[in-house]
């Protein structure tokens, strides 16, 4: 494995992306990043920027306005990066799969490398997805 | 002969003590909310990523602007690190007035912050340069007034070797009421300086995005990280320099100058943590205000010689 790809897998660096949730993955995100989760120890950080983001972490249900706008981030996000679905609805468009304004899952959108499921994930399941997308991309899964 | 002092002492040395200091920052953030804090060689491994990562070019940007005003900053944190280092050291004779050189090399740093902010055809990076703009008005005049007490203690010397041998002769300036007058009010611009907390206006993460950076990605990213984690070293040791008598490397005078050091890390730290983020408004009052009162007594009470 290349030393970039390994410097990425020490410091990636995420973005959080609602794309029409509820919020409550949102927060469920943001608890990762409490004292009590921490996941600085693994060397992520919140970034402000998709300019500065290796990891577009992404929840909800991607209905028709917020798509183009996931769209266009994602062409913004400086390679290589990483994308993560987090909770049902962004998996499978969860209880809004017969809505008018969800036509697809957000896998149809864009590739997606790792899924979290969950309605809310709990922090402890957003932290061992992480663990197994860093596995998944060293090969070791 | 220059030139390996530029590279070993300015660049290697330099760079890789300001990436401890940011790891001792980033941990002592994390103990202080009871977190575990990152591993030692997590600024390198940014670093590296970030130097691995695709550079963007915005489309509205002027592109070579975008892309030297990193390096421009970088430039001048080596020049000035190496300027401290052969004073420190005594490593070559340095020249009179090199104190003023370092004054204008240092301001330089938030000046390429500011430019590439403009350059990058942003919104949100021109409102973080105009803030950097004001910011830099703000705290450079308590500066220059608190750098003017040690030149004045020492007999108007304008070189820092100088200032250094009086401070070796007659103790260091911050045992006297006007060196630590001074010293506070310049803690306080290295804070504004640094771009740390109750000051990163300029970089306000939670209101402008990132302010200045957020256009910028990969290779020049790092280069501003970087010039960032050296100024995290190099302003402490000017201070320790102009106010604390530098650094010693012989014997148990090792402790004593690393003692110096994390001393004036861990209170930029301490107020980084214990702080919310300041209007531009009220950092201009703070700093026009109190601080320039404090730096203008420090220079009275060095006039008339305490």
């Amino acid at each position: 494995m290349s030393l970039k790809l390994r410097a990425l897998l020490k410091s990636p660096w995420v973005f959080h992306l609602s794309t029409g949730s509820c919020n409550n993955c949102d927060i469920e995100v943001l608890d990762c990043l409490t004292p009590r989760y921490d996941i600085e120890r693994f060397g992520m950080l919140l970034a402000p920027s998709i300019k500065h983001a290796d990891v577009l972490l992404i929840t909800g249900s991607c209905n028709r306005k917020s798509v183009i706008r996931l769209k266009r981030l994602y062409e913004q996000a400086p390679q290589p990066c990483l994308v993560v679905a987090i909770g049902e609805c962004s998996m499978s468009r969860g209880m809004f799969i017969h809505s008018y304004n969800c036509p697809v899952p957000l896998d149809k959108i864009i590739p997606v490398n790792a899924y979290i499921p969950g309605c809310p994930p709990k922090p402890e399941a957003i932290i061992m997805g992480a663990v197994k997308l860093i596995q998944k991309v060293k090969g070791t899964l | 002969m220059y030139i390996v002092y530029l590279i070993v002492y300015g660049l290697i040395l330099t760079a890789v003590l300001g990436l401890v200091a940011s790891w001792i920052d980033r941990k002592i953030t994390a103990r202080i909310q009871y977190r575990k804090g990152p591993p030692f060689f997590q600024p390198w491994i940014d670093i590296v990523k970030l130097l691995g990562k695709e550079t963007i070019i915005p489309s509205g940007a002027s592109k070579a602007v975008f892309i030297i005003t990193p390096l421009l900053g970088f430039g001048s944190v080596v020049m000035v690190s190496t300027l401290l280092w052969a004073n420190n050291n005594l490593l070559f004779n340095s020249f009179l007035g090199d104190i003023i050189v370092v004054i204008y090399l240092l301001a330089i740093p938030s000046i390429a912050i500011m430019i590439g902010g403009f350059a990058s055809g942003n919104p949100l990076g021109r409102i973080g340069a105009s803030r950097e703009m004001k910011l830099l008005l703000g705290y450079e005049l308590p500066f220059i007034l608190a750098i003017l007490v040690p030149i004045i203690k020492s007999g108007f010397a304008l070189k820092l070797a100088d200032i250094l041998s009086f401070q070796a002769q007659n103790g260091a300036f911050a045992l006297q009421a006007s060196g630590i007058l001074a010293l506070v009010a310049a803690v306080l611009c290295i804070q504004a300086k640094l771009g740390l907390v109750p000051f990163d206006i300029a970089e306000a993460e939670t209101e402008i995005i990132a302010g200045p950076m957020v256009e910028y990605s990969g290779a020049p990213l790092a280069v501003f990280r970087l010039t960032k984690n050296m100024l995290l070293f190099t302003l402490p040791f000017f201070l320790i320099i102009l106010f604390l008598g530098g650094f010693n490397f012989d014997g148990i005078h090792i402790l004593y100058s690393v003692l110096k050091y994390i001393a004036i890390l861990l209170i930029i730290t301490v107020i980084r943590n214990t702080n919310p983020r300041l209007r531009i408004d009220q950092a201009m009052r703070f700093f026009w205000g109190p601080v320039t009162g404090i730096a203008v007594v420090a220079v009275v009470l060095a006039v008339i010689g305490w």
